[in-house]
């Protein structure tokens, strides 16, 4: 009886540290995490439409049906990206996430404060290695350290009304999202030491 | 030998517990951190780095991406006021004012995060959409048959969630009390 009772206790024990260590492992486990839906329907470090939030098209649950959207799955592997989104009408939205789906920054257009949303998102390593002047000539660049060298960076554009949706859509399609190997354009002059 | 099928109880045991446990949190979500206001609950550190495991176990789970802070907030209901789960054959209103938002948006989901299929192709209003009477508040009717005013289609299911998303919002972490963040409110009307 009394090994009948301390076999319960243990197995309940046990079952707290399996709860604790598969509580932690699922996100690295989950094989339909938003990661993995987004995979195979969009290009790596470029920018691809969602389908609209429909009952029969929905890439992922849980997603407003009030918003055009558009992903860029990016790697980081081969340098910073540079993200541009333009403005649209009535609310514009630029969502960063780890390969694990943890949203580590977010930027609506009226924060960004400008017609369009320009970013550069790279890691911490890269950002520590830009050279110092070019950090203060680029002052007015934003730029974004993500934790994970894969991710997924989700732009939202909202259609309050649904005639507005094609507006919503047009606007993200003219959003781009590509890994910098040259000059960022603004800077034409700059001398070839500098490059990245 | 009697050792041996104690042990493998005491194993067997631990997995329904840890895996089952695991399980029950991942799909019904925990308590911790959640900001509750009426029958509304928001995570707002889903939006964060800071996101508990727990939280990061169900988001993995169901696939969705969390709204990032810097865009807004979710609030979800699945009870009324009364704590009386949302039914999509009763008649349900969503009534009242909300937080301050540059803009809202209030879907209706089913229990697997789903929109749900109708002819009006509705599936949520958006703040610019909802008609208001003269004082700014609205009433939103969630029914399987048609209503007058603002009327979101529940397509006769059994259960269903609201969610209520704020967008450019001042709520969020530091937020606690309906002072704050006036949320409407939800009433079962009527039940065939």
């Amino acid at each position: 009886m009394i090994r009948m009772v301390f076999t319960i206790i243990a197995g309940v024990l046990l079952g707290g540290i399996v709860h604790f260590v598969s509580v932690l492992a699922l996100p690295k486990i989950a094989t339909h995490d938003a990661y993995a839906r987004l995979t195979p329907m969009t290009k790596l470090n470029e920018v691809t439409a969602l389908p609209l939030v429909d009952p029969t098209t929905e890439p992922m649950p849980l997603m407003d049906p009030a918003f055009a959207m558009a992903a860029c799955r990016y790697d980081l592997a081969r340098g910073p990206i540079k993200l541009t989104v333009p403005v649209s009408q009535a609310y514009t939205s630029v969502s960063f996430y780890t390969r694990n789906d943890v949203a580590y920054y977010a930027i609506n257009d009226r924060s960004a404060g400008r017609r369009v949303i320009e970013l550069d998102l790279m890691t911490e390593a890269q950002h520590a290695a830009l050279p110092e002047d070019e950090e203060v000539t680029a002052a007015d660049r934003l730029i974004i350290d993500s934790p994970t060298t894969t991710g997924l960076i989700l732009l939202k554009a909202m259609a309050p009304e649904p005639g507005l949706m094609p507006q919503a859509q047009a606007s993200l399609a003219a959003a781009s999202c590509r890994v910098q190997t040259d000059q960022p354009s603004k800077q034409p002059d700059q001398p070839a030491a500098k490059r990245r | 030998m009697r050792l041996i099928s104690l042990t493998l109880l005491a194993l067997v045991i631990a997995a329904i517990v840890g895996l089952g446990s695991t399980w029950m949190t991942a799909t019904r979500g925990t308590s911790f951190g959640a900001l509750k206001i009426g029958a509304w609950t928001a995570r707002p550190k889903n939006g964060t780095s800071e996101v508990d495991p727990y939280s990061r176990a169900t988001i993995a789970r169901s696939g969705e991406l969390p709204v990032g802070t810097g865009d807004g907030i979710t609030f979800s209901a699945t009870t009324d006021d009364r704590k009386r789960p949302l039914d999509g054959r009763c008649d349900v209103v969503v009534s009242g004012v909300t937080p301050a938002a540059r803009f809202w948006t209030l879907t209706l989901y089913d229990r697997n995060g789903h929109i749900v299929a109708n002819a009006l192709q509705r599936y949520g209003f958006t703040s610019q959409e909802v008609v208001r009477s003269a004082d700014g508040a609205f009433e939103i009717h969630v029914a399987s048959r048609a209503r007058a005013g603002n009327w979101l289609p529940t397509g006769g299911i059994e259960r269903y969630a609201l969610m209520l998303r704020l967008y450019d919002t001042p709520v969020g972490v530091a937020t606690r009390t309906q002072r704050d963040a006036p949320m409407p409110a939800i009433a079962t009307v009527g039940c065939p």
